[in-house]
């Protein structure tokens, strides 16, 4: 992958530029979204909740935006090579943080409901936890594509694997909590919502490592073991 | 050069150097070309992908001076058509080529086509009629040149004279035809209906084409070569060559960085 600013025509370089610093922008959004879900609901704060639903638009309309961009440089300056896996790699991404951007939405659309309930003892811990995993693997992974660090994507890739585990475990407390007592499964019901959209939140942001390697190295990497990742991550290209 | 699960091999650069006097125009080059599929050349000027193409049918051996080493060996039978003792015209029978802008000849457009079989000695009109309409159907031009067959090739469009030339180079039933940019004097439907037309030669005789448009190598051709400063720089799959180039400087070349 050569450094975005090197073309013969300037004008290119700011266009790639810009869809780049975009995509971050959209990123940096998503994150807050998820920071305000998970917090509107260990806090049981409704308003908060309220505002995070609404905003969902703007990460919607990023999405929109960026997307026309990399239409127009694709039927403008037909990319090839790294510009082209780059366009490609944007189109992505955008699409998977957009899905980030829903998943929150849905957290937050049970920070709601749970907001008039009994509060659990401890404060919905494992949401917290299981909410700033993923929020970080999200940070991470934006931050391995802003870098174009393979290295840093295979991490974030091997943190879903704990993710989905740190998942499993809250799947089994709360399952355990509604054999317990019955009358909290309308309760416990949304907490599961909402951690499987957690859960989810971390598929996507792997997702995104996945196109930061292709991007980098020019490999499909999707559907394949972390193991094999790790691997084709690491590999070489002919001149590097 | 590692060719990417290549097909049969129709010909074949080996250790090619080419002198124009004392300048080194191409320096040993290697490239395998695939039997009845398009092989694109592509580089900046002056990288010697012109002077490459002129050799496979001996062009150069019209002005003194220049020389060649090495070889270029066509298949299946081996021959090095490099070789002082093979006939030129020989290897232009079977070696047909097309240029940047169409140059038929002041003739008919009947006698364009014929004229490559008339210098083979085909005299029979039975056997030249045949020949000519077979030609022209497999350039796509019969349709609208039948009717007027006699007439001054001059009178075509840019367009159906690019395409009666590439009638020209079929009516000798060539295995390989050269192609030097051969759309670059040709507006853009034109242009596509000269692609359309390689692509559908490729059922019937390998292509090798010299371009400067990129995104046209990368419409027509299954294989690319990226040549730089008289040597072949990368090789393979066509579209390994668009999304993925192995060597920098492939890449800073296809996506228009400095060199």
């Amino acid at each position: 992958m050569e450094p975005l600013d090197t073309h013969i025509s300037r004008q290119y370089n700011v266009e790639l530029e810009n869809i780049r610093s975009l995509v971050l922008q959209m990123g940096g959004l998503v994150e807050q979204q998820i920071d305000q879900a998970i917090t509107a609901l260990v806090q049981g704060n409704q308003a908060l909740a309220e505002t995070t639903i609404v905003a969902d638009y703007k990460v919607n309309n990023m999405e929109v935006t960026i997307d026309e961009e990399c239409t127009q440089i694709l039927a403008r300056r037909q990319p090839a090579a790294g510009d082209l896996r780059l366009v490609l790699a944007v189109i992505k991404t955008i699409t998977d943080l957009e899905r980030i951007g829903d998943e929150a939405e849905k957290i937050a659309r049970m920070a709601v409901q749970l907001a008039g309930e009994e509060r659990p003892k401890n404060n919905y811990r494992e949401i917290q936890s299981l909410g700033n995993h993923a929020r970080w693997m999200v940070h991470d992974a934006l931050d391995a594509y802003a870098r174009m660090d393979t290295e840093a994507a295979v991490r974030v890739a091997r943190e879903d694997r704990k993710l989905d585990h740190e998942y499993d475990g809250v799947m089994r407390q709360m399952v355990t909590f509604m054999m317990e007592d019955p009358r909290t499964i309308s309760r416990v019901l949304n907490i599961i919502w909402a951690a499987r959209a957690i859960e989810r939140i971390g598929d996507h942001a792997r997702n995104i490592c996945e196109y930061v390697i292709y991007l980098v190295k020019g490999k499909d990497v999707r559907h394949i073991s972390l193991e094999q990742m790790e691997k084709e991550a690491r590999e070489a290209r002919e001149g590097e | 050069m590692p060719a990417t699960n290549m097909s049969t091999l129709k010909a074949e650069a080996k250790g090619l150097n080419f002198y124009y006097g004392a300048y080194h125009a191409l320096k040993g080059i290697d490239l395998p070309v695939a039997e009845k599929e398009i092989t694109a050349l592509i580089g900046p000027s002056g990288c010697g992908k012109s002077t490459f193409l002129r050799c496979f049918n001996r062009m150069h051996d019209l002005y003194p001076g220049n020389r060649y080493e090495g070889e270029i060996n066509l298949h299946p039978d081996g021959v090095n058509i490099l070789n002082p003792k093979i006939d030129p015209i020989e290897v232009r029978m079977r070696i047909g080529m097309v240029f940047q802008k169409p140059n038929p000849f002041p003739k008919s457009i009947y006698e364009n086509v014929a004229y490559g079989l008339r210098v083979r000695g085909t005299t029979k009109r039975r056997v030249l009629d045949e020949k000519v309409e077979q030609a022209l159907r497999g350039s796509a031009l019969w349709n609208e040149v039948k009717d007027r067959l006699n007439s001054l090739a001059f009178n075509l469009s840019g367009g159906q004279q690019q395409r009666l030339c590439i009638a020209r180079a079929l009516a000798t039933d060539p295995e390989i035809i050269l192609f030097d940019e051969p759309t670059s004097a040709l507006d853009p439907i034109a242009t596509a209906s000269i692609e359309e037309l390689i692509a559908e030669l490729k059922e019937q005789v390998t292509i090798l084409i010299v371009t400067h448009n990129m995104q046209q190598a990368a419409r027509v051709s299954r294989y690319t070569a990226f040549m730089h400063l008289g040597e072949v720089v990368e090789f393979g799959d066509t579209g390994t060559i668009f999304t993925n180039p192995a060597k920098k400087q492939t890449e800073d070349y296809i996506t228009g960085r400095y060199g």
